[in-house]
């Protein structure tokens, strides 16, 4: 078991180097970094110009070094400028002795956002926490919702109950985020139509709206009136496929030899869905709950922009448009380990919930 | 400036969609008549939601072939005072035009139906494109991998999984960008991408052939020869005849998505390829003697047919959602595009108070990708019962 945990994490390792140098490259091309240095610099600068800022900011060197200055294996930047001051990677960071020193992720520094003007993991550990809560919800909602649906979709399978649940499945994965927002908000969100002027007319509700179309408010305090639409939008997309997944397991274990074994013993339904099947049935969901959290950090960027919701996929959006080089490589850093952990998650899990299955 | 009521609104949509009705229900009686003697296809008529799906999908896709004859205006002009007009507004001034916006008009005052028949079009010219690409590299390197096992397999197996690691909406945002665009990188992705079915269909031509040389000869040389044609305009826009060829942006969004798709293809096909090897026709084939990629394309892959076929349709829908998200991004698609995700987010503005702009599209693609859903979920059903 601890081998196969260091093999797995060596190769974490290699992926997750693998991945952020290809984030940098394809950050640091040289049209990209023209266009950064124009938003940086302004709008109208010259060819020469461009070139001399992109120079006196170390963004020169050869695009490896630059990777292992970011990496902190290699000594940050240096240079001395015609007035004698010394600028550098690191000096800017750790004044004078930064001279030659190294600054990177090795030595905990996760560089400067050109967007928010901030320390990146100051940026990235707030934006996180904000969606933390989002992704905690979505969770709380999407994975009883889609047991009790795939459970009773699968425990009785053909009846009616089944055929209307798994329509009902099949429609919520043909919706994405940006569809159900949509809906939501027109339907919900709107004064002027959908169900929101209804209520207000036979005064069921107080406020203009039922629930609000924007979320930045929940970062003050999370209310069921702000939070739902975001919530709901997400854990919408993410149910079906785990609903399907857990009708499937469910309707395998239905069949089995112990079930109609307890059934001819005379033991109730109630029972034997509850007590017999249901353990067995749901070591499948579990795998594909795990695997289905990075999918939604998908679901995540559409819907903070949706909202505008100020978290981790607004972060990473605001990122991707400026082109903010070290806050990209940050919010990828954060994204491939969350994948790569969940996928290690899912592994054991599956191990210890299915005693008959060994790693290797 | 009357309006027309939501019934009249209705009529003169399925008026106007009228050479659609005419073909599904030729379709569906033609279908329905011969459905013993059509395989699979045929067996899709037995059940009630493959059906369904089955008749959305058609409806869609024949909307977008008469998209021409559907529209009542031009998708990218603007008329004034038809600025956020309601559904069934009347035109200030009409003239010789279709006197009415029958589902409104957008913010900039454009026909919200004709913009959402247009974008229809503007889906299914790439998404089911991406995904059979997507699936001949999936097949190409999968099947091998999963017979041969080794260190191909892991090497390939790592590569899928890194790409599998990235946040699909990180590479998007890396990928799909001007300046990628004026850089070699989307052509030489496609270089190497649009290599793989010319290469595919040559080795499964060839394992068939080989022991019947003049065959052989004609069919490959054939196939070559238009493979190489389609990629040399497809890839690096060189068609000398200029029949094949693809914007810098739309084919920057065309490598993107199959570069997404291929990895999970690939997963799929490797794990059935594992399964089948073990069975008995395939121990058969190779004590006839025949060659390893004989029994790749010609036992193995015609009896990994079932699960594939349903995944492609599944998998059409899921480019649909990411070209979807590619649109509601604003990336990769030309400004005044009438594709249903950037119409979705155009409106997303003024959502609140003029709806209409982005549901009408938003329900467009939401209907689509449910009817593949539901026809893969058919096509499942009806595969499983032989």
């Amino acid at each position: 078991m601890l081998l196969f945990l260091a093999r797995r994490v060596g190769v974490m390792l290699v992926t997750a180097l693998c991945l952020t140098f290809v984030v940098f490259f394809l950050t640091n091309l040289p049209a990209k970094l023209e266009t950064l240095a124009k938003t940086q610099a302004g709008s109208r600068m010259s060819d020469a110009e461009v070139a001399s800022w992109l120079d006196r900011n170390g963004y020169n060197q050869p695009m490896l070094m630059r990777y292992g200055e970011w990496l902190g294996v290699v000594p940050g930047w240096t240079r001395e400028e015609a007035d004698g001051t010394v600028r550098g990677r690191c000096v800017e960071r750790m004044g004078a002795e930064g001279y030659g020193a190294r600054c990177g992720l090795a030595q905990g520094y996760w560089g400067q956002s050109t967007r928010f003007r901030a320390p990146v993991s100051e940026v990235i550990g707030t934006r996180l926490g904000a969606t933390g809560w989002l992704m905690l919800w979505v969770l709380i909602v999407m994975v009883p919702m889609a047991l009790i649906v795939g459970v009773l979709a699968g425990m009785r399978e053909g009846s009616r109950t089944d055929r209307s649940l798994s329509t009902f499945a099949i429609a919520s994965t043909a919706t994405p985020e940006y569809v159900s927002g949509v809906l939501f908000i027109a339907l919900l969100a709107s004064s002027t139509v959908g169900l929101s002027p209804l209520l207000t007319s036979w005064g069921v509700i107080d406020g203009p709206v039922l629930f609000q179309g924007n979320a930045r408010s929940a970062l003050e305090g999370i209310t069921f009136w702000n939070f739902t639409l975001p919530v709901l939008t997400i854990a919408l997309y993410g149910m079906g496929y785990i609903a399907r997944i857990t009708r499937a397991s469910m309707t395998e274990v239905m069949t089995q030899q112990y079930i109609r074994t307890a059934r001819l013993k005379g033991v109730s339904f109630g029972n034997i869905v509850l007590k017999h099947a249901l353990r067995n049935a749901l070591i499948a969901p579990f795998t594909v709950i795990m695997l289905q959290i990075p999918w939604l950090l998908n679901g995540v960027v559409i819907v903070e922009v949706l909202f505008s919701y100020p978290g981790f996929g607004w972060t990473l959006y605001e990122a991707a448009v400026n082109n903010d080089i070290e806050l990209l490589l940050a919010a990828s850093v954060v994204a491939v380990i969350v994948v790569l952990l969940t996928q290690l998650i899912s592994d054991v899990g599956y191990v210890f919930l299915n005693p008959r299955i060994r790693v290797t | 400036m009357e309006e027309l009521g939501w019934l009249a609104i209705s009529g003169r949509i399925v008026q106007q969609t009228l050479p659609v009705w005419v073909a599904m229900a030729i379709v569906f009686v033609l279908s329905i008549r011969f459905r013993r003697r059509l395989g699979l296809y045929g067996k899709l008529f037995d059940s009630n939601v493959g059906m369904v799906g089955f008749g959305i999908v058609l409806f869609w896709v024949l909307t977008a072939i008469f998209a021409d004859l559907i529209i009542t205006h031009d998708p990218l002009a603007q008329m004034r005072g038809m600025r956020n007009a309601v559904p069934g507004s009347r035109l200030a001034n009409p003239a010789d035009q279709y006197p009415y916006y029958l589902l409104g008009g957008d913010s900039l005052a454009r026909d919200v139906f004709s913009r959402a028949i247009m974008g229809a079009r503007e889906v299914l010219k790439i998404a089911p494109f991406a995904a059979m690409i997507s699936f001949m590299i999936g097949i190409s390197l999968g099947l091998p991998a999963g017979y041969f096992g080794g260190r191909l397999d892991t090497g390939l197996t790592f590569v899928a999984n890194l790409v599998l690691a990235f946040p699909v909406i990180l590479l998007f945002f890396l990928l799909v960008a001007p300046e990628i665009q004026a850089t070699v990188i989307p052509t030489a992705m496609a270089g190497v991408l649009f290599l793989v079915p010319v290469l595919f269909v040559m080795v499964l031509l060839n394992a068939r052939f080989f022991t019947q040389p003049m065959k052989r000869n004609l069919y490959v040389g054939a196939a070559l020869l238009v493979g190489l044609w389609a990629y040399s305009g497809l890839a690096f826009n060189a068609d000398p005849l200029g029949v094949w060829g693809m914007r810098a942006n739309l084919l920057n969004v065309f490598v993107a998505v199959v570069f997404v798709n291929a990895p999970t293809v690939f997963r799929i096909v490797r794990g059935i390829t594992m399964d089948i090897r073990t069975r008995d026709y395939v121990a058969a084939a190779q004590t006839r003697g025949e060659g390893p990629w004989y029994i790749m394309m010609w036992e193995i892959l015609p009896n990994a047919r079932g699960p594939l076929i349903v995944d492609f349709c599944l998998r059409i829908g899921y480019t649909t959602i990411l070209l979807g998200t590619l649109g509601f991004f604003g990336l990769g698609v030309s400004p005044e595009s009438p594709d249903w995700g950037s119409t979705i987010n155009d409106g997303r503005r003024l959502l609140t108070v003029y709806p209409h702009p982005a549901l009408v599209p938003a329900l467009s693609l939401m209907s689509l990708v449910l009817g593949l859903n539901l026809l893969a979920d058919g096509l499942r059903e009806e595969s499983l019962r032989d």
